[in-house]
């Protein structure tokens, strides 16, 4: 393993610094602007939704901030992701190179970008008086977890996408359900016990779920929560890794 | 790997053919496709692009490959240079494979030609420092200094094609595919790169090469594979394969075995 990505260092670079500069464009400007726009997405839904919920959630523009911050993660990761293969069929139909090289590099760049605005978001935190604690440190667990999960949906939805062509609109539709079910812009304690539960079965709401444990209850979150994100990151990953392993030389067949 | 001779083997095909889907497929997209799937509507037919074709090559052998379109040429040439594992078969190559395939396509527009050169150069398998080394042999052999900071796209299709071919050609490869590309670019260019690729070929790379020209195969190669339909017609010596060939390039009618 090792001993394969020393062999496959070079090319990640470059495949990785290619994604960089076609998503910046090679500005200041494409860079702020691509942590910009998500702000202001977030100012907006901070403004209006304040008016309903902010009486009721405490933090709350802290408490939107850290859905909104990870699910626009998640669905920026893997909707790049999911042209890995169909993106790069010129390439990999001519040179003989590990497919799995695009997904990961693709994800480098939403990864990076994720990082950045995690920076602003706890400025903003920060400002709506959160008092920073070292066990800040440990959302690094679930941020680590939510890229293993982004690489192994990239991984599963960049297949799909080569086979099928409508994989992309059916996506869209699965992430706007998905973006309500995760309880960004309100809270679940109105429903009950059993129903926030279900809620969990969700990965992305998992993980904000961690975030607002660690940032605005200022607790560390039980065992569960840790294994939860764990799982979810795992399972995905393994799945994808295991499509990869299966179809990487038939996916030349459908090119 | 020898064979019984004792005569180095640098290439060995087995059996191998390659199958591609067709029918209801790609172009359904997923719900129709579990519509097809649940009413059982849903066919797929198979397509055999290369079937059950074996040859083999010693170390320094030149091989043509012929055939009418559609005969499967070039994704023999595929499961050769690794691009694409065979169905069924088993290919074997001895040592560094290098393709040159349909050079142009595959750079990305929006880089510049120096980053898209880095770019094919890992993706070849290159390393940086070998890169470093040879980046100025590249650009100076391609002739575009001048546009190394340009994004790709300014280029025309064949600067494209030199900048490619000038990547592709700074190894000495011990197999060397070759699909249509002896030469490439214009005048003065199609002669150094032809160059290029004879210094290659006389560094002892086992070569494999598909080309429409007869007169090319006939003076460059001393064996030939003919395929039709996917799958070999004959392998062997030029001479009177291509004599052979050529009587069914009249007549479109296949010798009798």
């Amino acid at each position: 393993m090792i001993q394969k990505l020393k062999e496959y260092q070079f090319l990640f670079e470059e495949l990785t610094k290619r994604d960089f500069r076609k998503k910046y464009k090679r500005t200041i400007l494409g860079m702020v602007w691509s942590v910009l726009s998500p702000l202001l997405t977030l100012l907006v839904m901070s403004v209006i939704f304040t008016r309903f919920f902010g009486h009721s959630i405490a933090h709350y523009t802290t408490y939107l901030f850290a859905g909104n911050l990870t699910f626009s993660y998640f669905s920026e990761a893997t909707n790049g992701g999911m042209g890995a293969l169909v993106g790069n069929k010129d390439i990999f139909s001519k040179v003989n190179v590990p497919k799995y090289m695009f997904v990961i590099s693709t994800n480098m760049s939403s990864f990076f970008n994720y990082l950045l605005s995690l920076v602003i978001f706890f400025v903003f935190a920060a400002f709506d008086a959160i008092v920073f604690r070292w066990s800040f440190f440990l959302l690094l667990y679930p941020v680590l977890c939510l890229l293993a999960f982004n690489i192994g949906m990239s991984m599963i939805l960049s297949a799909l996408d080569l086979f099928f062509k409508d994989t992309i609109y059916l996506y869209r539709v699965f992430t706007m359900l998905l973006m309500y079910a995760s309880a960004i812009f309100y809270s679940v304690d109105t429903f009950s016990v059993k129903v926030q539960r279900l809620f969990l079965c969700n990965p992305i709401y998992a993980y904000i779920k961690f975030f607002r444990i660690v940032v605005i209850d200022g607790t560390i979150p039980s065992i569960e929560y840790f294994l939860l994100c764990g799982f979810y990151a795992a399972v995905v990953l393994f799945i994808g890794a295991a499509i990869y392993k299966r179809y990487d030389s038939r996916f030349m067949y459908y090119v | 790997m020898f064979d019984s001779k004792d005569q180095e083997i640098s290439v060995d095909v087995s059996h191998v053919s390659v199958r591609y889907m067709t029918g209801d497929f790609i172009n359904i997209g997923l719900k129709e496709f579990v519509m097809r799937k649940l009413t059982r509507t849903y066919y797929a037919k198979e397509f055999w692009a290369v079937n059950d074709v074996s040859f083999s090559l010693y170390k320094g052998d030149l091989l043509g490959i012929i055939g009418t379109n559609g005969a499967g040429k070039s994704t023999l040439l595929k499961t050769v240079s690794g691009v694409m594992v065979p169905t069924k078969g088993v290919v074997y190559t001895k040592g560094k494979v290098a393709a040159l395939l349909e050079l142009a396509s595959g750079f990305d527009s929006d880089l510049t030609v120096k980053e898209n050169a880095y770019l094919r150069g890992a993706l070849l398998g290159y390393t940086r420092a070998f890169m470093n080394e040879k980046y100025d042999e590249i650009i100076d052999f391609s002739e575009l200094r001048e546009y190394e900071d340009r994004p790709f796209r300014q280029l025309s299709s064949g600067m494209k094609a030199r900048i490619a071919f000038s990547i592709a050609s700074m190894v000495q490869p011990d197999v060397l595919i070759l699909d249509e590309v002896l030469s490439v670019g214009d005048g003065a260019f199609r002669k150094k790169s032809e160059e290029k690729m004879r210094s290659i070929i006389g560094g002892g790379a086992t070569t494999i090469l598909v080309s429409h020209s007869l007169e090319q195969i006939k003076s460059l190669c001393n064996k030939v594979l003919w395929m039709h339909h996917g799958g070999k017609v004959a392998f062997g010596e030029t001479e009177e394969i291509c004599e052979v060939y050529e009587e069914f390039l009249v007549t479109k009618r296949l010798p009798e075995v």
